[in-house]
């Protein structure tokens, strides 16, 4: 393989990936943003690093699938969505650049903190970066085995690649300055990166896998029969450690502070975090599904090494210098991917939170009468990203071949695990405050140096190890691995419990023995209320003071460059429809805006500093601050409460107008009812008139004439007697106002005997009455005199229906296990489906009234009815026009006992 | 919002049974297991996962 060839392959790489970075660039400057939430996803899997790459398969050659605990800790941290969501929210909201920039802004924006979060990220993640430029150059050694690590023009190719890297990182890190510290472009990159690396690595995995051996059941049985390859493949030997790995891994996927930038800052749409919740752990997978097998294959190749160069040794024992080749570049991938963003995110730390802080601090240096210093800004950021990658570089020549892959990476993540208490306190605890976060993150920072870091140095010859055998001063329990006598845990898992131990008692102790700062408490306010959108941002409230635009508008301009800040501006200003913003007075929303945009360049504690250089802030106190955010809180509950009554007030107003509506429609009945009633009286009035006028004027009228016309006068009488009683009894009935006596009835009984008192009118019109009525009695609880005053209707109504002689009417009385069923059935002309809806209403009888003389008084049924849903039953008709009809009703039947 | 506040909480829920499964004591029970069917029941329960995890996040009701 020519080395020239492979460095031109490189280089093309690079090239290609910086190509796509200017795209990503100018489509975000043009407002075209090609960041999809598949992106966003993807560009996540910056997590695999050359470590995941090579050094996955490292681990698995001689720990088995304890590997896998890396990777499940991100799966389940990641469908963590909520705790997530909260974090870009916040970082949103208060423009936050880095985790250092979030630590800080939390507890009250002080550079102390954000400085000690920055120094612990340098000094954890250094190593991690002479871990990827070592991966490069165990890698180009595995190429170039003869030339013994290589020199390209004389010069060692790790430090070539490290000088190019940190020239790219340059190039498409720091183009300009950023309120949201955005890099689309560089989102973009990283996630064509990262399909690279799967792809590569997939390629390598398949050919060992299908191409070399008969697929995964052939390789673990082949490795079964082997002492040294079967030991991987009991998954007890990583049983130990599993659980703090998997802690270890979740914590690091949200506080590395390249994933932080990735995962909070990069995001431009909290909805791609659906997407990323799935597709990311299914990157995992994928990228693990080979780890194991090809580990084994290394082993039972007999390949050199510590299997840490087993992707590119495979494929290069089969002769395979294409794949060899691929597998290089997806290894290369990985490394670049992680060193541009970590080394992003580190400058923006180091400028912000340890530099320009340090540099506002000397006064002979006039910086606050700079008029631009946004040049200044970007080439300190420039430095900062070479300086970190010499140190990694540095940090590689001299940590040599002390270490595996995997252990310096383990050693970055305890480093930044000591965020978490005071990372997830702050966005959920409102007590925990500054004094609590620096005790906590300088116990755990103190702890994981000397249990982790010093003890990976003492291997590496640079100090004495005796701390770690003797413990310090020879005091055994302060042996660096069994620190105050706890020994059976491995070196990782120990560090993790003492350091997180102390750092969450010192935060939670400092917390609570020491109270919060005005700025502090407002702080806290907004990061664990961020949810609650209405007043949720209390900061314009919680500002007084006074400023002059032209200040304000100056300071913009030293620090973001005259064009953004004019920008900035004028947009502020159109949103808000403001005319000329100048010749307005500064207000809190302005002085916050102004604050915003430059904690996106300088951070947030920066920004306070510098805020405060041209802006008379009148000092609030604890007790003020506390007492707006109280009210504000206050107000927020009101409104919810306020809230709450009107949607009871409408509910209520809902029912009013139900309400009315039935009034109404009562009302409306009520005139029906009244005219109905009038005219029902009329009719047999007028008869009763008529005759008795005749009468009247004839007295000379015949006997027989006159007999027949009392006989109409004294019918029509009766009939009127019995509308008006039958009117007063429904009156009664449906005012609940009758008099009921309930009483156990035999029903049989009772209809036999209300058949026998009408037998006399079956009779007189020849017509048939069957009954089939069961011999013992059938008890129901009822008024006896109603239920007789039922069948009477319901017989009565019968009979006037069917046609004289032919007529047959039959009355059944079924009784089931509860009930008890009466059915009047007769041979009449039956009733059509449209009257069935009204035959129970008032008034309402069957036949055509309007040919027909009316043949009762239309109030039987409905008096029925409310007769027999008094007692419980129900009272239905079954007929078809032309069949004849059956009224039935049903009782409940009362227990025999 | 509602939807995926509501599938929010539903991808806390399945983290939760994600750490159950996937450490120890749970783990434990595949310890001595053979190799294959150990190797099978972690990638086939963070299959699982990340199948559920899909249908839960992206469902929009």
């Amino acid at each position: 393989m020519n080395p020239w060839a492979v460095f031109l392959l490189a280089a093309g790489y690079l090239g290609l990936l910086f190509a796509i970075a200017r795209f990503g660039d100018r489509r975000a400057d043009q407002g075209r943003s090609i960041i999809s939430a598949n992106v966003y996803g993807l560009s996540l899997a910056v997590y695999c690093t050359s470590w995941t790459f090579f050094g996955s398969v490292g681990r698995a050659a001689s720990g088995g699938m304890g590997f896998l605990t890396i990777y499940l800790g991100p799966t389940l941290m990641l469908m963590l969505a909520p705790v997530l969501l909260k974090m870009i929210r916040i970082s949103k909201r208060e423009r936050l650049t880095s985790i250092a920039d979030f630590i800080a802004a939390r507890y009250g924006k002080r550079q102390a903190l954000a400085g000690l979060v920055t120094v612990i990220a340098v000094i954890g993640i250094v190593p991690y970066i002479a871990l990827q430029l070592k991966a490069i150059a165990a890698s180009l050694q595995a190429l170039f085995p003869e030339q013994g690590g290589l020199l390209l023009l004389g010069l060692d190719a790790t430090a070539v690649i490290a000088l190019a890297l940190a020239a790219f990182t340059i190039l498409f890190g720091t183009r300009h300055l950023d309120a949201t510290e955005r890099h689309e472009g560089m989102v973009a990159a990283i996630a064509f990166e990262s399909i690279v690396k799967l792809v590569a690595f997939l390629a390598v995995g398949l050919f060992v896998t299908y191409g070399m051996y008969g697929g995964f059941a052939d390789l673990f049985r082949q490795a079964a029969a082997l002492p040294r390859t079967a030991a991987l493949l009991d998954l007890e030997q990583g049983l130990g450690n599993w659980a703090p790995l998997v802690l270890l891994s979740a914590l690091a996927i949200v506080l590395l502070p390249r994933q932080f930038q990735i995962l909070v800052v990069e995001n431009v749409d909290e909805s791609h975090l659906r997407r990323a919740v799935w597709l990311f752990p299914l990157y995992l997978l994928l990228i693990n599904i080979f780890v194991l097998p090809i580990a084994i294959a290394g082993l039972l190749q007999d390949l050199p090494g510590n299997g840490d160069i087993f992707v590119l040794g495979l494929p290069l024992s089969q002769g395979q210098e294409g794949l060899a080749l691929l597998a290089f570049i997806g290894g290369l991938s990985a490394a670049t991917g992680m060193v541009i963003v970590e080394t992003i995110a580190l400058s923006t730390m180091v400028c912000n939170d340890l530099v320009m802080p340090a540099l506002l601090r000397v006064r002979a240096l006039g910086l606050a009468q700079r008029p631009d210093l946004s040049r200044l800004l970007l080439n300190i950021r420039r430095g900062a990203i070479v300086a970190i990658l010499l140190l990694g570089y540095a940090y590689f020549r001299a940590a040599g071949e002390a270490y595996a892959l995997v252990g310096i990476g383990l050693i970055s993540f305890s480093a930044v695990a000591q965020f978490a208490p005071a990372l997830f306190g702050g966005m959920y605890w409102r007590q925990g405050n500054r004094a609590g976060a620096l005790a906590g993150l300088a116990a755990g920072f103190l702890v994981w140096a000397y249990t982790l870091l010093l003890p990976s140095f003492a291997k590496s010859g640079w100090i004495p190890g005796d701390f770690v055998e003797q413990g310090l001063f020879g005091l055994s329990w302060l042996r660096a691995h069994a620190l105050f006598g706890l020994t059976g845990l491995d070196e990782i898992s120990h560090c993790l419990f003492w350091s997180l131990f102390l750092n969450t008692a010192c935060y939670l102790l400092f917390s609570l023995s020491l109270g919060p700062d005005a700025v502090e408490a407002r702080q806290a306010n907004a990061f664990v209320d961020v949810f609650q959108r209405r007043g949720g941002d209390t900061s314009a409230l919680l500002w007084r003071g006074k400023a002059s635009y032209q200040a304000l508008a100056g300071l913009l301009e030293r620090f973001l460059g005259a064009e953004r800040a004019r920008l900035q501006l004028q947009s502020y200003a159109r949103k808000r429809g403001i005319a000329d913003l100048a010749a307005r007075e500064v207000n809190a929303e302005l002085v916050r805006f102004a604050e915003i945009q430059l904690a996106g360049a300088l951070g947030s504690a920066s920004a306070r500093v510098v805020l405060a250089s041209v802006v008379e802030e009148e000092e609030l106190g604890l007790e003020e601050v506390l007492h707006i955010l109280d009210e504000a809180s206050q107000v927020r509950a009101y409104s919810r409460e306020l809230e709450r009554k009107s949607r009871e007030l409408e509910a209520a107003t809902g029912e009013l107008r139900a309400a009315n509506a039935r009034l109404r429609e009562l009302d409306r009945l009520k005139d029906d009812f009244v005219s109905t009633v009038t005219h029902e009286l009329r009719t047999p009035l007028t008869s009763i008139r008529a005759f008795s006028e005749l009468l009247a004027e004839d007295p000379d009228m015949a006997v027989p004439e006159r007999q027949r016309f009392l006989g109409i006068i004294v019918t029509e009488t009766e009939r009127l007697t019995r509308l008006i009683n039958q009117i007063l009894d429904l009156a009664k009935l449906e005012a609940g106002r009758a008099d009921w006596t309930s009483s156990e009835v035999d029903l049989a009984g009772l209809v036999r005997e209300a058949a026998a008192s009408l037998e006399q009118l079956f009779r007189d019109k020849g017509v048939a009455l069957a009954l089939e009525c069961p011999g013992e009695p059938v008890p129901v609880l009822a008024d006896r005199d109603r239920l007789t005053q039922v069948m009477i209707n319901l017989l009565s109504n019968a009979v006037k229906f069917v046609p004289a002689r032919e007529g047959r009417v039959s009355v059944q009385l079924l009784s089931s296990l509860d009930r008890v069923q009466v059915r009047v059935t007769d041979n009449g002309p039956g009733i059509g489906p449209e009257e069935k809806e009204f035959i129970f209403e008032r008034f309402r009888q069957g036949g055509n009234t309007l040919t027909d003389k009316p043949k009762g008084t239309g109030l039987g049924l409905p008096i029925s009815l409310q007769i027999v849903e008094y007692f419980g039953g129900r009272l239905w008709v079954e007929s078809e026009p032309g069949q004849g009809a059956s009224f039935i009703f049903e009782l409940p039947l009362q227990a025999r006992n | 919002m509602q939807a995926f506040n509501r599938g929010r909480q539903r991808l806390v829920a399945l983290a939760l049974l994600g750490l159950v499964l996937l450490t120890p004591p749970m783990l434990n029970t595949q310890a001595g297991a053979s190799g294959l069917d150990a190797f099978l029941y972690l990638f086939g329960v963070w299959a699982g996962l990340i199948l559920a995890a899909a249908w839960v996040a992206e469902r929009r009701d």
